[in-house]
């Protein structure tokens, strides 16, 4: 990592120095801001938001609205809080990403060690698929779920999501194994070892990095999804992040804005602990999304 | 007689293993066919399946005995909702891949200066991207509503006079999604663009500053033309998440007031499934998928391209 930039740096005077800092922590007052908002109100009784200020810390601490949003808040016509739709969403992304990153690795493997005529177009029309709008799929995937009987079903939404995460997978794990030493699987076919042995002896012990950057990857994005999971389930499938818009945005009774901010920040806390936990592996797959090569 | 042993078996082994060869020749095809249909079936058959519904009468269901040629376009782009559509995306768009792209390079400079604390202030710049737009919108929408948001907060204050309801007005609403949108991703523009300083050569700065060109220079005219790519880069996956916008502005305008905040991605929706125009629906995400691809297929190809 070159500091070239950073020789520029030294030349600055204090004053400049000065204002850069304070615009940086401007900045991180800005992003921090919302997630502030959101912590201190969820902690306040509901007449606290509305005749207090939104900006305050909370005068009377109550963690009413976090048990309330978990469990009691009315969501569409039941009284259950997030907690079914919590565990909806985790017992759609388990599989979805197990699946779209296992058949990822083995595709960007195909695509790098085992080339063929036309594997360029074949992945060229993978890579393509990442970046359609999911609206062109919504009315026949609705189709073929219906017609597989899994319309409205936990197992419907893993089939699409681990379909329309294929395109990123495969992308990572080619780009990945793309910088992987050829010769080395050359000499282990010419040892005889078969295109699965080759695959769990030579390539898989060093994927460990990309395996951790696609997991992650694919976990936020279907844990954030709300198109195919508002389009494709019913009471009984809907993932966490549509429960919590039909808890914000139901136009029935008293809005607890306490009980939203608390629901929010459940929503939110899976992605953001896997960022606490690994935000470089986070950074590169967003990275890795958005440069090729 | 051992000698003639060591000489056959490899030959026999190599006869013997021949039908197996020719599996471990498939197998790495029959791996990938799997993947290589379902995108196949899932996108590209559905793109065409799409295609067709956007020509047939299909209103609640997919009809494909009445066509109706390029009915469902026309009738599309003379419907005020998709007219507000288009013209929420163009401010969406500008404002937000202009906006993005300034903070984002302004901080990814301003960090690159040697700043303590980089390794604190990073993760807070980028954290908002790991989190849902469904989360973003519930903060952003009771952030700005002025019942009991800012506006409300300032009156507290004491400050009676402030006045910021742009959520509740029609004509400024749009621009509270843009707000909410650029406090999401402009931290993701920020570590693109510090990584393309970071990757920029110490010889070429040096050189310049041999030569006595001033801090602002060297970043105007060496290291800013240097970042091309990640303009690009930037430009691309900005516009791209520009057009697919819709469950930000679900969680927090639902579209409203009225119709102020309608996308193209929300207008899809509601049509196909809202008001049973699953032709229009149809058309409308075939508009979308050709602005997409009018930006994601030149730049993939070119990506492609440049590896060979």
């Amino acid at each position: 990592m070159s500091a070239a930039s950073q020789d520029v740096a030294t030349r600055n005077g204090v004053f400049a120095r000065a204002a850069i800092y304070a615009i940086l922590i401007l900045f991180a007052v800005y992003y921090l801001l919302p997630l502030y908002v959101m912590l201190a109100n969820s902690l306040k009784p509901l007449d606290e938001i509305r005749q207090g200020n939104m900006l305050a810390l909370p005068h009377q601490w109550t963690l009413a609205p976090w048990l309330s949003a978990w469990s009691t808040a009315q969501i569409g016509v039941s009284p259950t809080g997030l907690k079914p739709y919590f565990l909806n969403s985790v017992m759609m992304v388990v599989p979805a990403v197990a699946i779209s990153t296992i058949l990822g690795a083995l595709n960007g493997y195909v695509l790098t060690k085992w080339r063929f005529r036309g594997d360029t177009i074949v992945f060229g029309m993978m890579l393509l698929a990442c970046f359609i709008p999911f609206q062109i799929v919504l009315i026949p995937s609705a189709r073929i779920l219906g017609l597989l009987h899994l319309a409205g079903t936990v197992p419907g939404l893993i089939l699409i999501h681990a379909i329309y995460g294929l395109g990123f997978t495969t992308l990572f794990f080619r780009n990945y194994y793309e910088a992987f030493p050829t010769e080395l699987v050359r000499a282990a076919q010419i040892d005889g070892a078969s295109f699965f042995q080759i695959f769990r002896r030579i390539l898989l012990p060093s994927s460990g990095p990309i395996i951790v950057v696609t997991v992650i990857w694919q976990f936020t994005n279907i844990w954030n999804d709300f198109l195919f999971g508002s389009s494709f389930s019913s009471v009984d499938s809907i993932p966490l992040t549509v429960a919590l818009n039909n808890l914000v945005n139901s136009s029935t009774g008293v809005k607890e804005y306490n009980v939203h901010f608390a629901g929010a920040i459940l929503a939110a806390l899976p992605t953001l602990i896997v960022y606490i936990v690994s935000g470089r592996y986070f950074v590169r797959g967003l990275m890795a999304g958005a440069v090729k090569g | 007689m051992t000698q003639t042993q060591a000489e056959i078996a490899p030959a026999l082994a190599r006869t013997r293993r021949a039908p197996r060869e020719t599996l471990q020749e498939l197998l790495p095809k029959i791996v990938l066919a799997p993947s290589f249909a379902l995108i196949l079936v899932f996108v590209y058959g559905f793109i065409v399946f799409t295609g067709f519904l956007s020509f047939s009468g299909s209103k609640l269901l997919p009809d494909f005995s009445t066509w109706v040629g390029f009915d469902n376009y026309v009738r599309l782009f003379r419907h005020p909702n998709w007219i507000v559509s288009l013209k929420n995306l163009a401010i969406f768009s500008v404002l937000y891949i202009v906006i993005c792209s300034v903070i984002g390079l302004a901080l990814a400079i301003f960090l690159d200066q040697k700043i303590r604390g980089e390794g604190l202030l990073r993760p807070i710049y980028l954290y908002p991207m790991a989190l849902s737009f469904i989360v973003t919108g519930v903060a952003w929408k009771w952030f700005l509503d002025p019942g009991i948001g800012l506006e409300h907060a300032m009156h507290e204050l004491g400050w009676d006079s402030f006045s910021f309801r742009w959520i509740k007005q029609g004509d400024m609403a749009i621009y509270t999604i843009v707000i909410a949108a650029i406090w999401q991703s402009s931290g993701f523009v920020m570590a693109m663009f510090l990584a393309g300083l970071r990757g920029v050569d110490n010889e070429i700065i040096k050189a310049a500053q041999i030569d006595g060109a001033s801090t602002l220079t060297i970043y105007r005219r060496i290291i800013i033309p240097l970042m091309r790519p990640v303009f690009l880069s930037a430009f691309v996956v900005l516009a791209h998440l520009a057009i697919k916008s819709y469950d930000l502005v679900v969680a927090m305008t639902d579209g409203g007031p009225g119709t102020a905040t309608w996308t193209p991605a929300l207008f899809m929706t509601k049509f196909t499934f809202g008001r049973n125009e699953m032709g229009m629906g149809a058309a409308s995400a075939i508009i979308m998928l050709m602005m997409i691809f009018a930006i994601i297929v030149p730049y993939l190809y070119s990506e492609l391209g440049q590896k060979k």
